[in-house]
């Protein structure tokens, strides 16, 4: 393996492990929740955020955590009461794309950011993010961890929950906060415009596979790190972006697994 | 001691009021069908037994005691929504995910929630559609998993919010009858919503019925009457009965066992 030779490549698989672990078992619960809008939404609201930091000379991870995190809380408070409210959060969203385009046009040094916050380029991430990335990803999972129990019952039976004594509204709120962080950390990898593939695909394709709450945890964290260090190995011997790689086999694995569950459905 | 009292209580959200200075009392044991059209105020009045809507004024006594939430003596059935009928996980998950749910932590259950999980499923006979995925489930097979839900933790009293709602009538008449089973096993008191009173039919002790914001309460053949209904709704009604059915007959026009707009 000549390619682990190199620096950029050990970070990129390093990268991709830990993001592979927060967005696997992160997505599995949006998905569950069907809250996979929700994702999508914040990434765009932190491409804002990841702009204004490359603007004012900070890590544009924090930025864009920063803002992730902002959109997160708003969206976990207003709970019931963002649904179906399509058209604010279009206008919401348009807005920070818009605000992210304004902040990189006074950041003229750099054109090329643009392309890696919008597809990500995981072969640029250096020692100091993938340290913040492992903090993050850390955090993250240490508190899914501790509410994942309460969660999965506000999420399946959110009326039996609140009788029963739990809060759908404040377990959501957290739960918001973590797709956040979960968002951040898959932006570097695939960026903003497709973290879809990495928090989405894989935890669908599990749900296709096993109607067991764990065994479709485990499966859609094997599956998001198998999309994305075969990603990561194509992009090294073809020389094509390995965003595309990912959502490329992301993609065929779902259709496959819809398949499958489809054959076994009819056959039953 | 009663099982449920209301002393002048009036209920409702923000302006709305769908009861007004309502009193009954309902005897520890009773099976009572909860009746009203669509929008009567029957939810509202199994979330005020819960502790979920406060009374607007008046006092609410559930055994005994002010209502609050996370009341272990009550088990719930909920309204099934849509997204629930598409679920990809097995009924057993469900059910351990509600006791477990109580506590924080990752979700690895622990013997004593298996084991009455365990317990509730064979009460309602559905060991065996548990290990199935809920999509794969009929209406009534997914009630039936619902309402050993309920029994978890052995509850005095049930609350059903409409568990009748797209079924069709044999798969009402097998939900009602294994309601009235574990009812009288255990000498729990049931509430039972339904827009439909056909079902309930030799099932129920007494009705609770509900409409333009005031209630009666008593045996089927005192509340479901022209006189107690007409006066519920300050308009003619008329009731009809014939072949075991009972039909309610207002403003001139005929509708069998009561549907969405209808009285009964």
């Amino acid at each position: 393996m000549r390619m682990l030779q190199y620096d950029f490549m050990q970070n990129a698989f390093a990268a991709t492990f830990i993001v592979a672990c927060v967005a696997g078992t992160i997505g599995y619960f949006m998905v569950l929740r069907g809250q996979t809008f929700a994702g999508h939404a914040m990434s765009h609201v932190g491409f804002a955020g990841a702009t204004g930091a490359v603007l004012l000379g900070v890590s544009p991870l924090l930025g864009l955590t920063l803002f992730t995190m902002t959109a997160g809380l708003g969206i976990g408070l207003l709970g019931e009461r963002a649904q179906g409210r399509d058209v604010a959060i279009g206008i919401v969203l348009s807005l920070s794309l818009g605000l992210g385009l304004l902040f990189l046009n006074f950041y003229t040094a750099f054109a090329g950011q643009a392309t890696t916050l919008l597809f990500g380029n995981i072969l640029g991430v250096g020692r100091s993010t993938l340290w913040l990335m492992l903090a993050i990803g850390l955090v993250a999972l240490l508190a899914l961890g501790a509410i994942a129990r309460p969660l999965i019952f506000c999420s399946l039976q959110p009326e039996l929950a609140e009788a029963k004594g739990v809060s759908p509204r404040a377990i959501g709120t957290v739960f918001m906060l973590l797709v956040s962080l979960a968002v951040a950390e898959s932006v570097q990898v695939v960026g903003i415009l497709l973290v879809f593939t990495l928090m989405v695909a894989p935890a669908a394709t599990a749900m296709h596979l096993s109607s067991r709450v764990t065994t479709a945890v485990a499966l859609s964290v094997l599956l998001a790190l198998a999309e994305a260090w075969l990603g990561l190995v194509l992009a090294y011997y073809t020389n094509w972006p390995t965003s595309f790689w990912i959502t490329f086999i992301g993609a065929a694995c779902y259709l496959m697994a819809w398949g499958l569950s489809r054959q076994l459905r009819t056959a039953r | 001691m009663t099982a449920i009292s209301f002393k002048s209580v009036t209920l409702g959200h923000g302006r709305r009021r769908t009861l007004e200075k309502a009193s009954f009392e309902v005897a520890p044991g009773d099976f009572i069908g909860l009746l009203g059209a669509n929008g009567a105020g029957k939810t509202t009045l199994l979330r005020s037994l819960l502790g979920l809507l406060p009374p607007i004024e008046g006092a609410i006594e559930v055994m005994g005691s002010r209502p609050s939430r996370g009341n272990r003596r009550i088990g719930y059935v909920p309204q099934i929504h849509r997204a629930f009928s598409e679920l990809h996980l097995i009924g057993r998950d469900l059910l351990v995910g509600s006791v477990a749910g109580l506590r924080f932590g990752w979700p690895f259950s622990i013997g004593a929630d298996q084991r009455d999980v365990g317990r509730v499923l064979d009460l309602v006979e559905g060991t065996s559609l548990a290990q199935r995925p809920i999509s794969s489930l009929s209406g009534g097979e997914r009630q039936r998993l619902l309402i050993a839900q309920a029994l978890l933790g052995r509850p005095s009293m049930l609350l059903l919010d409409e568990p009748l709602v797209s079924l069709d009538p044999n798969h009402q008449m097998g939900v009602v009858e294994l309601v009235r089973r574990v009812q009288k096993e255990f000498g729990m008191t049931v509430v039972f919503s339904s827009h439909e009173l056909t079902p309930l039919l030799g099932s129920i002790d007494g009705v609770l019925y509900l409409g333009h914001r005031s209630v009666a309460l008593g045996a089927v053949d005192d509340v479901i009457t022209a006189e107690c209904l007409s006066r519920l709704y300050n308009a003619p009604i008329e009731v009809v009965r014939a072949g075991g059915r009972i039909f309610v007959v207002a403003a001139g026009e005929v509708r069998p066992g009561g549907h969405a707009h209808a009285p009964v």
